[in-house]
């Protein structure tokens, strides 16, 4: 018996080695086309972005351009430089698109789903309607709302349906700005933002009985506090003061994003919606929980990590959002404009290869901070299970 | 009784102006194509053509089927060939697991994720020294590439439901690594392919960033041509909207008729199988 078993290991082990061997090597054409083409490439993009290539014009489309290494001038400048006011209110508008798109798509996601887990007649149909724009291009998205958001066009003339005056917004062209702020605070508001963190966490500590941590919260919440006030004013980013705020003209863009992606995270809470076992609900419902009582104490709370992984899905998309914009504003309307976009202009219109290269890092590295602790405890929590 | 009947219609009532809502940028973008351009005027914006103007449509064909055509042969080809790579990863890293797999699959699955303009210059750049730059055959590389991650994310997923004992057996029973995939994997992993193939078709055929880099005029894919027959001061809108349609078109008729394999993609690019 062991000699058989003996015998049948040193048949199948170079058989089975040799299959191993096989699989590597048909992985290896992916790993290595996606080594040159992802890491290789940024490595080279993260070069790119330290050295002058294409701030001298005369050497910007040369076959072997004259390239010096210069460290990290580009991103000085597109903190704090006089022309690059442009990539700061970029930052800005990038900022506020997230909130309010991520926003949107939550808010109205869940209501649809909620309604969509009613068992109502011609559910089917309903779904197909919501995620419809999911399929669509962005490009065709941003057509068809470019077109209904004209000052003269579609959305202007909706209320003159129900007979009332038509509106006279401008939509996309508009260049108001709302909550204006100055440059020169944004260390001031990142301390008082860690500090309103901090206190979040101290809170939760204080609540779990965590004494320890919630003391180590507290006590750095004050050294930022501290900071906030009475060092940050004095940190000059900027030597002037320079005004950045909320452009108007993104409403409408908001809006096609979330009618394009809303479908999204109706589709991702409804999955969660029909993953939530009856029995949990009934049980709930025996102990005298009326409907809303169950979806507030029971089923929200279970749809938190559903939530959790939309806000990183959308947010990496807004951080990313190029074609829509493009689309609907046009390339180089400066009020719509976004770090995506404008990496697009510097490199490709301006050939400012170097600069475009510094936005695209930064792009980069706001991307990584939201993708990167996902696929890490996403995946992580897959090898637990 | 009463009370939960009210709230019975209260929802009907809801979903129904949601839908209703949802669609008014579908029902303007009909309407406008069919209109005949002088006909296009703020009062009547609303309103049903009094005469249906098929012209645009043929007009607008006209202009984009030269990129449909590019699009359609971009979008086949990249996407046969990342389904067929995403499926053999995706075999390997389910069945095969090796030292060092851990890293590697999360290393790979980054790239579905980075903004591609942090990669865009070197791309560029490459394609220029390899004299891909301009044309369809670097596009499709490009897009073969960078869809490598999601094929492989989803293929991988659904692999792991396919019992390792069905493949030992075979392995037993003397089939080498590709008689394991050709008899046990691929039969089982149609469906697999549906989803895989349809999303990618989706995404290659909707993307614009690439294909607005990365070619020229001749081989431009429709996307870059209608938002340039949008862009500007387009003033007659009929053109556009049925340039949105056409492009629409290929998209929509596979989400509706495979709306269910669609929907799986969706779900499936959040990670978690």
């Amino acid at each position: 018996m062991v000699l058989f078993l003996a015998n049948l290991i040193y048949e199948r082990t170079p058989m089975i080695k040799k299959d191993k061997l096989t699989a590597i090597l048909m992985l290896m054409p992916s790993v290595i086309l996606l080594a040159i083409f992802v890491y290789g490439f940024i490595g080279q993009t993260i070069y790119t972005s330290l050295t002058n290539w294409g701030m001298d014009p005369s050497q910007a489309l040369a076959i072997n351009p004259k390239v010096k290494f210069i460290g990290f001038g580009m991103y000085k400048e597109l903190f704090t430089g006089f022309i690059d006011i442009r990539f700061r209110q970029d930052l800005v508008n990038t900022f506020f698109f997230t909130i309010f798109f991520i926003a949107g798509c939550l808010i109205l996601g869940l209501g649809l789903a909620f309604l969509l887990d009613q068992n109502l007649k011609a559910e089917g149909l309903f779904r197909t309607i919501f995620l419809l724009p999911m399929s669509l291009s962005f490009i065709v998205t941003g057509t068809i709302w470019r077109w209904l958001l004209q000052p003269k066009g579609g959305i202007n003339m909706l209320p003159s349906l129900l007979g009332l005056e038509p509106m006279q917004f401008r939509w996309l062209t508009t260049r108001d700005q709302i909550w204006q702020f100055n440059w020169q605070d944004i260390p001031k508001f990142t301390g008082w933002l860690v500090v309103v963190v901090l206190l979040w966490i101290a809170f939760s500590a204080f609540r779990d009985n965590k004494k320890t941590r919630a003391l180590v919260a507290f006590i750095s919440l004050l050294a930022v506090a501290a900071w906030s006030a009475f060092i940050a004013p004095k940190i000059l980013i900027l030597p002037y003061p320079e005004t950045h705020g909320f452009n108007i003209a993104f409403v409408g863009i908001i809006i096609a994003a979330v009618w394009q992606m809303s479908g999204y995270t109706m589709a991702l809470y409804l999955a969660g919606l029909r993953g939530i076992p009856q029995a949990l609900r009934e049980a709930a419902s025996v102990d005298g929980a009326n409907e809303w009582q169950i979806y507030r104490h029971v089923v929200l709370p279970l749809l938190k990590p559903i939530t959790l992984s939309a806000m990183i899905i959308l947010g990496h998309i807004s951080l990313k959002i190029f074609d829509l914009i493009f689309a609907m504003a046009g390339a180089d309307n400066s009020t719509t404009d976004v770090p995506a976009l404008l990496m697009y202009l510097t490199t490709f219109r301006a050939n400012q290869f170097s600069k475009g290269a510094a936005i695209a890092v930064i792009l980069l590295i706001m991307v990584a901070f939201v993708i990167i602790p996902y696929l890490w405890t996403s995946l992580r929590s897959e090898v637990e299970r | 009784m009463t009370k939960q009947r009210f709230w019975r219609y209260s929802y009907y009532f809801l979903i129904s102006l949601a839908a209703l809502v949802f669609l008014i940028p579908v029902y303007l973008v009909i309407i406008t194509s069919l209109k005949d351009p002088g006909a296009i005027n703020l009062n009547t914006t609303w309103q049903l053509p009094k005469v249906w103007y098929w012209q645009s449509f043929a007009e607008a064909w006209g202009l984009l089927a030269p990129k449909f055509i590019n699009s359609l042969i971009l979008t086949v080809s990249a996407t046969l060939l990342s389904a067929f790579f995403g499926s053999m990863n995706g075999y390997i890293l389910s069945k095969w697991r090796f030292r060092g797999a851990n890293i590697i699959f999360p290393l790979m699955l980054f790239g579905m994720f980075i903004p591609y303009q942090s990669i865009l210059i070197p791309l560029f750049k490459f394609l220029r020294e390899t004299g891909l730059y301009g044309g369809l055959a670097g596009l499709i590389l490009v897009h073969v590439v960078y869809g490598l991650p999601i094929t492989t994310l989803i293929f991988r997923n659904f692999y792991a439901e396919i019992p390792d004992d069905m493949l030992e057996a075979a392995k037993v029973d003397g089939a080498s690594f590709f008689g394991v995939y050709s008899k046990i994997i691929f039969p089982l992993s149609i469906s697999g392919f549906v989803v895989v193939i349809i999303w990618q078709f989706t995404q290659v055929w909707n993307e614009f960033l690439f294909a607005v880099v990365l070619t020229k005029n001749d081989s431009q894919p429709i996307t870059v041509a209608l938002a340039q027959l949008a862009g500007g001061e387009a003033v007659k809108w009929n053109l556009p909207m049925a340039g949105a349609i056409l492009t629409a078109l290929p998209t929509l008729i596979v989400y509706i008729v495979l709306g269910r394999y669609f929907i799986r993609g969706l779900l499936a690019g959040s990670i978690k199988g």
